[in-house]
């Protein structure tokens, strides 16, 4: 019985309905201490002193720890595979707490207290003299002659610069007859909003510092503590239990190595670092934001001559991911229209913002939005069909990306756009809507994207998987890739039924990880776990199903070549009478008094593939002109994710991920004040996270192909569902009103600015 | 600080706690009663992660104060499930529509959703949208729970006209 592509309940949701769950915060051990962190009141300058008097005196303090005190030791926090080639590895930037204030809130104390309110207390009773100079907010300003270097190794500002050209772009635009069209799109910061904030709490056992973390990416933290200790890997230990979203905000050490740090400094008692809400926007991660120039040469039949993209990314105060995000951007620029001439130059600039890291999709909905709405631009412009254009360029099945080499192993990209565009009648509809006049207008619109599945070439991800035999014949299975939401776990007790021949109620998965006992994997990211870790959980699942077969064929006295597991018995291959049940191989094989062995599998595997997936949005809306409001009437994402694992959770992550991207493209975006760069929005009151009233009915769809790749020929699909649809907002507003309007969020003193100068209004 | 005791019915059983006069509902039930599907996401009232019923209405329990709980009757997720561990409908609806992912916001969303499934009246989907807008979810856009929740209303109306 096939297992893979049913609709398997999840295995977690009856504790996480139940709140039998626990997450970091429910772990948390009595007379836990509690570490709060001061944050500068600044945006860019020196820390000259503090004065701790008043502090010290507030009852219950324990510790006060400032940036005069900690290691110097500057290390990296970005949630990616460690490389040992030093002109790969991510740039270590920052101390634990920073004398060189570089953005608004940036952590510069911390008080370690026997309660929270005493932490408080004495974080606010602390002085600090300052050293202030201007908040560098831009990224034009930060590039200035002569601007103030906000980390000494980088004096510019620009953290890396890079270039690639396909082709010869100068050549091929002296063709003749090609049409230029010329676009400049801008995308905003926006926060991840993961409910659960950021936090942890660490604690000194055996030897060792153990922290307990809302994380993604429990091994990489790991590795980020100790060098930010100047510790061995092996001295830390890292456990993660349920997390409460992640998003891409707990791919990066958070307060995990300072937590640990702190824990170091009260003889390992318990400590406790909790993020309020206020500081998980301001003191965590955001998205992107970046900026995009874009000329395209265009042939009358519609194909692309020459595309050029000059791309620019906010990193705010510190590296993280730093320029991974960009590069991502400016490929995924290659990749989706791979024709023709493409020249990239690509900056990743530090400002005095909040930093960004990794969100959902990484760099691609930037892109994504610039490029999706300069195709329909350039239909616009030539009066080419936006469908046709599209099919005619898009990437299709056999392409090998010359920089990357990443194949087009599978594509249903084409079949996604015929089925949106049979779906919403999306080409007789643009036509009709493109006359309309009054005040309420309808439009149509739609993107495409493409995306890889996990982060080969740039690293050879490894993933490892335990799986070991009950007596009952029942399994423990334990994997390094982490649960954050996406329905992991789910997935990987399918691929491990199937592959044995087990019932899925026979599969225990380990949902926890813990440094200490979990096998290795780099986590949750990149929508790669289902793809590289599933190879994983494959691979083991095999081994594990093998030396089953060689005891049952010990017990049966029959070669265990002809024997199989059907659903929790051992039967002769191609055949379904029960010989044994597992069961009976499980207790023999522990209690025999002849062969007594424990039956256990591990296995790792590192991806040295990759694959791309595919998807649509189509969507239709209403604008009203006067009232600059967009309605969403109809929206659809069509996903080409290969072969789907489990329809229900898949239909999940993609309803989360247009949400995600309906959030982008029409209401958020995080406020700064110009004058001293504090963030402004930094609550779920005033940043306009999309509640139930707020979102339309979500549709989704799947184009299955069977990719030769994926362990059960699956693609990504965690990621992606974000990226498409703030362009296919943009563009139906352009069908509805004929105006292009080139940054999001879509909101209305953004339509109120557009339709004035459109004099719509 | 003042510490005072309060009685209240906390789901289905009268307990007497002593808090701190500064304290929020959500600590006293996390903190004494163990009671930890309650969930702390924003501390402020915005994101409906503590919801729990008083008196069968749905409130943040983060800026309910303990002190106010004298003589109420609080209902938590854990007071949905029976004394051996059977779940309501709500929640195995919750379970069956895929509406849980990451799990942080799904005691809250439960809790809000039982006044609605509760009702004698049929909430189109629009209004249970409504009502259940001071709950945030980042990983389901909604649909599952306003599918799981608009399942077990028309299932328990269904169910009264039958009898």
């Amino acid at each position: 019985m096939d297992i893979i592509g049913t609709s398997l309940k999840r295995v977690d949701a009856f504790d996480k309905v139940t709140g039998k769950a626990k997450y970091t915060p429910d772990l948390i051990p009595p007379h836990a201490l509690v570490a709060k962190v001061l944050h500068s009141t600044i945006a860019n300058g020196w820390v000259k002193e503090f004065d701790l008097s008043e502090a010290w005196k507030v009852e219950g303090v324990v510790d006060i720890v400032t940036c005069f005190d900690v290691p110097d030791i500057q290390f990296p926090t970005a949630g990616h595979p460690w490389s040992t080639d030093p002109k790969h590895q991510d740039i270590a930037d920052r101390k634990l707490l920073n004398a060189r204030v570089r953005c608004y809130a940036d952590d510069i104390a911390a008080v370690v207290a026997e309660n929270e309110i005493a932490a408080e207390e004495a974080v606010k009773k602390i002085r600090v003299t300052y050293e202030e100079f201007t908040p560098i907010l831009t990224m034009e300003d930060a590039m200035k002659e002569g601007a103030i270097s906000i980390h000494e190794e980088r004096p510019n500002n620009v953290v890396v610069k890079s270039n690639y050209e396909i082709g010869s772009f100068e050549e091929s635009i002296k063709e003749e007859g090609l049409t230029k069209v010329v676009g400049d799109y801008e995308t905003p910061i926006v926060s991840h909003c993961h409910i659960e904030s950021a936090n942890s709490f660490a604690y000194m056992e055996s030897g060792k510092i153990v922290v307990v973390s809302s994380t993604q990416i429990p091994h990489i933290v790991r590795r980020v503590c100790s060098q930010a200790l100047g510790l061995g890997f092996g001295d830390i230990r890292i456990i993660k239990p349920y997390i409460g979203g992640g998003f891409g905000n707990k791919q990066d050490a958070l307060t995990e190595p300072l937590n640990a740090y702190l824990t170091t400094r009260v003889g390992g008692r318990p400590v406790v670092l909790a993020y309020t809400r206020e500081e998980t926007f301001a003191c965590t991660r955001t998205r992107h934001a970046m900026k995009f120039h874009i000329e395209s040469y265009v042939r009358k039949d519609g194909s692309f001559a020459a595309r050029s993209i000059k791309a620019y990314s906010n990193q705010g105060a510190y590296a993280s991911h730093a320029h991974a995000l960009v590069a991502n951007a400016v490929n995924g620029f290659r990749m989706m229209y791979p024709v023709g001439a493409i020249k990239s130059e690509a900056y990743t600039v530090y400002t005095n913002m909040a930093t960004a890291g990794a969100m959902r999709a990484y760099g691609i909905p930037q892109i994504g939005f610039a490029l999706e709405a300069h195709v329909d631009d350039i239909a616009k412009q030539t009066g080419l069909d936006p469908l046709k254009l599209r099919t005619q360029n898009m990437m299709k099945l056999g392409y090998v990306d010359p920089l990357t080499t990443i194949t087009c192993h599978s594509t249903g990209l084409d079949e996604c756009i015929q089925r949106g565009e049979q779906y919403l009648s999306y080409t007789k509809k643009r036509k009709e809507y493109a006359k309309q006049t009054g005040p309420i207008r309808k439009g149509v619109g739609m993107a495409i994207f493409c995306y890889k599945t996990g982060v080969y070439p740039i690293s050879l991800e490894t993933s490892a998987c335990r799986m070991v035999l009950n007596q009952d014949g029942s399994l423990q299975m334990q994997i390094g890739a982490t649960e954050i939401g996406q329905g992991a776990d789910t997935v990987f007790a399918m691929m491990a039924a199937q592959t044995i021949g087990l019932t899925v109620d026979k599969i225990h998965v380990v949902s926890k990880q813990d440094t200490d006992v979990t096998p290795y994997d780099t986590g949750a990211y990149a929508s790669r776990q289902t793809y590289v870790s599933g190879m994983a959980v494959k691979k083991t699942a095999e081994s594990f199903r093998r030396k089953l077969l060689e005891f049952a064929g010990f017990m049966l006295k029959k070669d265990p070549w002809d024997l199989d597991i059907k659903e929790n018995y051992i039967v002769h291959t191609n055949k379904n009478e029960h010989l044994l049940s597992v069961a009976d191989v499980a207790i023999e094989s522990c209690y025999s008094l002849t062969n007594s062995t424990h039956i256990a599998a591990e296995e790792s595997h590192h991806c040295t593939d990759n694959t791309y997936s595919f998807g649509v949005c189509y969507t239709e809306l209403e604008v009203d002109i006067p009232m600059c409001q967009i309605k969403i009437l109809d929206i659809i994402n069509i996903h080409d994710s290969g072969k789907i694992i489990n329809h229900q959770t898949a239909t999940g992550q993609v309803h989360g991920g247009m949400s995600m991207g309906l959030g982008y493209g029409m209401y958020e975006h995080l406020k700064f004040d110009p004058k001293t760069g504090r963030m402004l929005n930094d609550n779920l009151l005033d940043y306009k996270l999309m509640t139930a009233i707020d979102t339309p009915e979500l549709h989704a769809d799947f184009v299955e192909t069977d990719d030769p790749t994926g362990p059960y020929g699956n693609k990504s699909l965690g990621e992606p569902p974000t990226i498409p649809v703030a362009p296919a907002i943009r563009n139906a507003v352009l069908n509805a009103t004929g105006v292009a309007i080139n940054a999001i969020p879509l909101h209305p003193e953004r339509l109120f600015d557009a339709f004035t100068e459109a004099q719509l209004i | 600080m003042a510490k005072k005791d309060i009685t209240c019915t906390v789901n289905g059983k009268v307990r007497t706690y002593s808090v701190d006069v500064r304290e929020s509902l959500s600590d006293m039930l996390r903190g004494q009663a163990g009671l930890d599907s309650i969930k702390h996401g924003c501390d402020v009232g915005e994101c409906g992660a503590c919801t729990v019923l008083i008196d069968g209405k749905p409130f943040n329990s983060c800026i309910y104060m303990a002190i106010w709980a004298q003589g109420k009757d609080i209902v938590t997720l854990e007071g949905l499930s029976d004394t051996k561990g059977a779940i309501s409908d709500i929640q195995q609806a919750f379970i069956d529509e895929g509406a849980v992912q990451c799990g942080f916001c799904t005691p809250g969303f439960i809790m809000a959703s039982i006044p609605i499934i509760s009702s004698e009246t049929e909430a189109s989907r629009e209004e249970i949208r409504r009502q259940i807008s001071g709950n945030l979810c980042r990983c389901t856009g909604y649909e599952n729970i306003v599918n799981a929740i608009e399942k077990t209303q028309k299932k328990r109306i269904a169910e009264k006209k039958s009898k």
